[in-house]
């Protein structure tokens, strides 16, 4: 079986290098093909326009509970902040000399809140929670920011449309930019 | 103890008086410290106890463990914090010499904990836009065409702008930076060998932690020197710095380099991930942030003389290490009147690329209060800069990417001290 593996690959190899460009020959035959099934089941990134956002929905109300559950012990019952960081506030602090670093005041994208619960939180025991559960709880941490109603539900399509105070915030890298 | 001591031990008191003579003229000649009149039996002319008797039996450490006389030489881990899942540890750079870390003081980040991953379990996926998603196990990985480099690893925050002034020693203030030999294959080999497609731009790693660590890699650095590594310093990776495979991008901040890589996905855009949006940017004193900073800029500091340590008049060899992550250290200059003047350190061979380099200047110390500094030069021309250049620029709330100098006050009684505290 492993000798029919690596056999197709050399014979994809094959063809690859006659039509491919250089990146894509001098294949050695390592490795086993991924079926499109391992990949669905790892793969959990979501790009921060939420167009790999999952099917799903939930509200402010469910993600309110599921937020006194998991995570208040360390983030406080209002995302105040505690053992672990504060989630709440500090919009118009950035360029003050104090500046509060939030989901509202500084995160620039939306699904990125779903994507961090999703694959890290709560740190004692991440990916714990469905789909649905991570979807209220960025409804519930984007309502405590004033982002969204108390009778919101968030889904991939209105959790994607949601415009984040900070989105315009990032500049790219000029360095080096100090001068002896 | 008293066995050494001739008053109270009539043998070595013998050994005493009969090679007394010898041992005073040793002494006139220079040979013995102050302080020492009182003889040791391991010091010339006595014979040390170990000598005379075998010592332990080969392989009665089946891996081996630094002298017992040694266990003060360890990680500086903070104390007090609220958790330690998501924290760091740091490298004791004023014990160590040379420009390697010993795998067991090589500092350590994590944001999940360090997992125990079995090697014979764990996976890589490599997918999105190549021709052939793969799946691949570690004895996979290691058939591919090998290589092994040296360079270091800093962590982004080493230290932050405000812990600058908080910091005693060395290690207190850039301990997140340590250099090993690396050993594994070229992502670029990797990356062809599952096809890359041609609107390929970045590579998004993950990792197998608890944080399921997830950052972006333009694919400029994937092709170029980027490394999959499994090896560290000659043995395999230590669970805390990836066991059993991890991403090495040299010169770039230390949470580029995925640790207990799982995952490589292929994409035309960054992922923007927590990591590379809320941490891990800048922000400047406009309350704009820079994103995507990946260079670590030329960096240097003394180790010897440094924070905490007490010395007295005389001569002392001043050396530390000097470090860029856009290539070799050209020069580095060392002041010991409070700035006033810079000369040229010694640098030690070899000089690698992105790597640690170790510096030394000879110096007596007359005695007088001052101020020993130094600054590193790379093989851009770009000058280390003082932590007031720095802050001019970028404030004092960025937190990353501080390189600035780091000055030792040395006072009248020899301590050396934090020359910002």
């Amino acid at each position: 079986m492993a000798t029919r593996r690596v056999a197709a690959l050399a014979g994809a190899a094959l063809l690859m290098g006659i039509g491919g460009g250089a990146r894509s020959t001098e294949r050695l035959g390592i490795g086993r093909p991924a079926t499109q099934t391992e990949i669905a089941a790892w793969n959990i990134d979501i790009d921060r326009d939420g167009r790999k956002l999952p099917p799903g929905s939930g509200s402010v109300a469910q993600g309110r509970a599921v937020f006194e559950t998991q995570c208040a012990s360390c983030h406080g019952s209002r995302g105040e902040g505690g053992a672990g960081e504060r989630l709440v506030g500090g919009q118009g602090t950035l360029a003050s000399a104090k500046p509060i670093k939030t989901v509202g005041s500084f995160w620039p994208y939306a699904p990125t809140l779903f994507d961090y619960i999703r694959r890290a939180m709560p740190l004692n025991a991440p990916q714990s929670l469905g789909d649905s559960d991570v979807y209220a709880v960025s409804a519930y941490v984007l309502h405590l920011n004033g982002l969204v109603p108390d009778d919101a539900t968030l889904d991939a399509k209105s959790l994607a449309a949601i415009r984040m105070p900070n989105r315009d915030g990032f500049v790219s890298d000029p360095r080096p930019d100090v001068k002896p | 103890m008293s066995q050494d001591d001739p008053k109270e031990n009539p043998s070595a008191r013998r050994r005493f008086l009969a090679q007394g003579a010898a041992a005073a003229a040793g002494i006139l000649a220079g040979g013995g410290a102050p302080g020492h009149g009182r003889a040791d039996e391991a010091a010339p002319p006595g014979i040390p106890d170990w000598t005379k008797a075998p010592g332990a039996d080969v392989g009665s450490q089946t891996y081996g463990q630094p002298s017992r006389f040694e266990s003060g030489i360890i990680r500086n881990v903070p104390k007090g914090l609220k958790q330690y899942i998501s924290a760091s540890s740091r490298t004791p750079l004023q014990e160590l010499d040379g420009i390697l870390t010993p795998n067991g003081l090589f500092y350590e980040r994590h944001h999940g904990g360090i997992p125990d991953i079995h090697p014979a379990r764990h996976r890589l996926l490599v997918h999105g836009l190549v021709e052939t998603p793969l799946v691949l196990t570690l004895d996979d990985i290691r058939r591919f065409p090998s290589e092994s480099r040296i360079h270091f690893l800093e962590c982004s925050g080493n230290p932050g702008f405000e812990a600058i002034k908080a910091g005693r020693t060395a290690s207190d203030l850039v301990g997140l930076v340590s250099c090993a030999e690396w050993t594994g294959v070229r992502l670029a080999t990797v990356l062809r060998e599952a096809g890359l497609k041609p609107e390929a731009r970045w590579v998004v790693a993950e990792g197998a932690d608890a944080a399921a660590m997830t950052r972006s890699i333009p694919i400029e650095k994937c092709l170029d020197d980027a490394l999959l590594v499994y090896s560290q310093n000659g043995e395999r990776l230590r669970p805390q710095q990836g066991y059993p495979l991890r991403v090495l991008l040299p010169g770039f901040e230390g949470n580029m380099s995925v640790k207990w890589l799982r995952r490589l996905n292929v994409t035309t855009e960054p992922a923007f991930s927590r990591e590379e949006t809320a941490k891990y940017t800048d922000l400047m004193p406009d309350g704009t942030a820079r994103q995507f900073t990946f260079v670590m800029e030329a960096k240097s500091i003394i180790t010897r003389p440094s924070g905490t340590q007490r010395i007295a008049p005389g001569f002392h060899e001043i050396t530390g290490l000097a470090w860029s992550g856009r290539g070799k250290i050209r020069g580095v200059q060392v002041s010991v009147d409070s700035g006033t003047t810079w000369q040229d350190a010694a640098l030690q061979e070899p000089v690698l690329t992105r790597a640690l380099t170790r510096f030394r200047l000879p110096w007596t110390w007359d005695g007088q209060p001052t101020t020993i500094a130094s600054r590193a030069i790379d093989e851009t021309g770009y000058v280390q800069p003082s932590f007031g250049d720095l802050t001019s620029i970028r404030g004092l709330n960025s937190f990353y990417h501080n390189n600035a100098v780091v000055p030792w006050r040395i006072a009248a009684s020899g301590e050396v001290a934090n020359g910002y505290a």
